[in-house]
């Protein structure tokens, strides 16, 4: 029984709980919001440039590396976009009309 | 930095993402949770920045401001009418992003701190991101051609749904190879380039044939779907990397797109197989509105309109699509600010498929400046109708055809806007023709219907004129 937990197992535990952090959060999102809700959650899993980044950096450059930079360059379109036209958005929904 | 201090900058990251999507919870808090996301977003690559210190920061930083900058200038320049267009787009560079970084990982996983070769839990993480990955892109990319209108010029972008015998035969075939390669490449010791990128290609593939059968009419599922299939693909690149953030970040993305499918089907009365087949809305414009016998329909002109409205004690408002593509939501406001400066008390009731994503009408009427207090989702206004003196119905059908309740009906058991027992329905329309469902409507031949012909826009402004 003793021994480390293999890294795959761990993923899987964070996993589960988010996917249910996830349900819960979302079903308590107001239906007016759900086109913010797209872009934002589109921003976040650009987050998914924190791999990019990783993928860019080794100091002699690959093929790997050009394609990690690329990576960075899309994820970062969608970090800087999502989170701007969200921000837009949500500027519009004001209470009163004067 | 300490593998333990990056993990716990990632956490916090990770909690700044929950916090975000919990903001949205109402329009007062929503703006707060938009500032998290980006503060999450933040702490994120500057830690990874920081791991990354003694590489090529100069290349990365330089990727992250021309991309940065293309996203800011789209943001700012994009119509709210486009916001589909714009998150399909955006869906598809996240699922490129992801296959990328896979290749990325299967030549130097070092890279990653993950160890060379592979092992065989990684690989199996990465095959399932990188293929889902892959049919994000693909199908996004559909997705945005459908959306954006360039079926015209390109008939794989077809609004209508493109379908041809044996296609889900030939889908779950390709599938079942793509699932043989993904095992090949799990199976071998070494690097396994070869089914690998068969592999991937496959996915890019199946990504434009599980697209095209679907109908215009299905497109706000569409993009829930590919919307949670990005974050499923975030995910999985996440298990591969051994990172948490990923993880959690990719889990709520995905279950949130998930939902959201689950309540626009719900909405439409259609279950997510049938709209994943595809198919539906193949008929569309082909049943042309009174081609047997004419039934009498009563129209009236815009002043007719006026006089119901001015008199009105209670008025709601039901937009559709037709509004928006009109342009009239800024009239309608006028409208609307008119009638209640003269005591009637306007209201707004939207379905939840009234624009073309979830949520979109409500942005436009938002950003017409709509006080959002004013606005009112279907389940909550719906008993409200029978004390309402007119229901004015501008560019919407399908959303409030009666057929809806009668058993046999191909819309039977859709949830509708219960405009029929408002004491008078206005009806704008620009002619006769039928919705996306190709259907005829009960309700534009009531005694107590009265259907305005026209242009949305002007319609109303022909409205606001005769309320002065």
């Amino acid at each position: 029984m003793g021994g480390p937990v293999d890294p795959t197992v761990m993923n899987l535990v964070v996993f589960v709980l988010a996917v249910f952090v996830g349900y819960h959060v979302i079903w308590n999102v107001t239906p007016a919001l759900h086109t913010p809700l797209m872009s934002v959650t589109n921003a976040i899993s650009s987050v998914i440039i924190v791999g990019a980044i990783l993928a860019a950096a080794p100091a002699d450059l690959d093929f790997g590396s050009v394609l990690g930079v690329i990576a960075v360059a899309l994820a970062a379109v969608n970090v800087a976009g999502g989170f701007l036209v969200t921000q837009r958005m949500l500027e519009m929904f004001r209470k009163k009309s004067k | 930095m300490s593998a333990s201090q990056i993990t716990l900058w990632y956490l916090v990251a990770s909690v700044c993402f929950i916090l975000a999507l919990k903001g949205l919870s109402s329009p007062t808090t929503a703006r707060r949770g938009n500032a998290f996301g980006i503060a999450g977003m933040t702490i994120a690559v500057l830690t990874t920045l920081a791991v990354i210190a003694r590489g090529r920061v100069d290349l990365v930083l330089m990727a992250m401001v021309v991309g940065g900058a293309i996203g800011a200038f789209v943001a700012r320049r994009v119509q709210m009418t486009q916001m589909p267009e714009l998150v399909a787009a955006m869906h598809s560079l996240v699922g490129m992003a992801a296959v990328l970084i896979a290749i990325a990982a299967v030549n130097n996983p070092g890279a990653f701190g993950v160890p060379d070769p592979l092992p065989r839990g990684n690989k199996l993480e990465l095959f399932i991101g990188t293929f889902v990955g892959a049919i994000t892109f693909s199908g996004s990319v559909i997705a945005f051609g459908k959306l954006a209108g360039l079926g015209k010029k390109f008939r794989l972008f077809s609004s209508a749904p493109v379908v041809f015998p044996g296609q889900h035969l030939v889908n779950l075939l390709l599938a079942l190879v793509m699932i043989g390669f993904g095992a090949a490449f799990f199976m071998s010791p070494d690097k396994a380039w070869t089914p690998f990128l068969v592999m991937t290609g496959i996915a890019f593939v199946l990504g434009v044939l599980i697209i095209i059968p679907i109908g215009g009419a299905d497109m706000p599922v569409v993009i829930s779907m590919l919307n949670s299939y990005s974050g499923w693909a975030a995910a999985g690149i996440g298990f591969s990397l051994n990172n948490s953030m990923l993880i959690v970040a990719g889990s709520l993305v995905g279950s949130s797109g998930a939902i959201l499918s689950y309540i626009m089907c719900k909405a439409m009365n259609r279950s997510f197989i049938s709209v994943i087949l595809g198919g539906f809305g193949a008929a569309e414009g082909a049943v042309a509105a009174g081609s047997e016998d004419q039934k009498p329909v009563r129209s009236g002109s815009a002043e007719d309109a006026a006089f119901l409205l001015g008199n009105a004690e209670n008025v709601i408002i039901v937009p559709g699509y037709g509004l928006a593509v009109a342009r009239a939501q800024h009239a309608v406001k006028e409208m609307a600010q008119k009638l209640r400066a003269k005591g009637v008390n306007v209201r707004y009731a939207i379905h939840p498929v009234a624009g073309r994503m979830p949520g979109h009408m409500n942005v436009l009427l938002a950003e017409a400046e709509v006080p959002y207090d004013q606005v009112f989702e279907m389940d909550d206004i719906n008993s409200e109708f029978g004390e309402t003196d007119v229901a004015l119905v501008l560019g919407a059908n399908d959303v409030v055809n009666p057929l809806a309740h009668e058993k046999g009906s191909p819309i039977y058991g859709m949830p509708i806007l219960d405009v029929a027992k408002a004491r008078n329905v206005l009806v704008n329309k620009r002619s006769m023709a039928s919705g996306y469902a190709g259907l005829d409507n009960p309700l534009f031949y009531l005694d107590k219907t009265m259907m305005v012909f026209g242009d949305a826009k002007k319609v109303v402004e022909d409205i606001v004129k005769a309320l002065d």
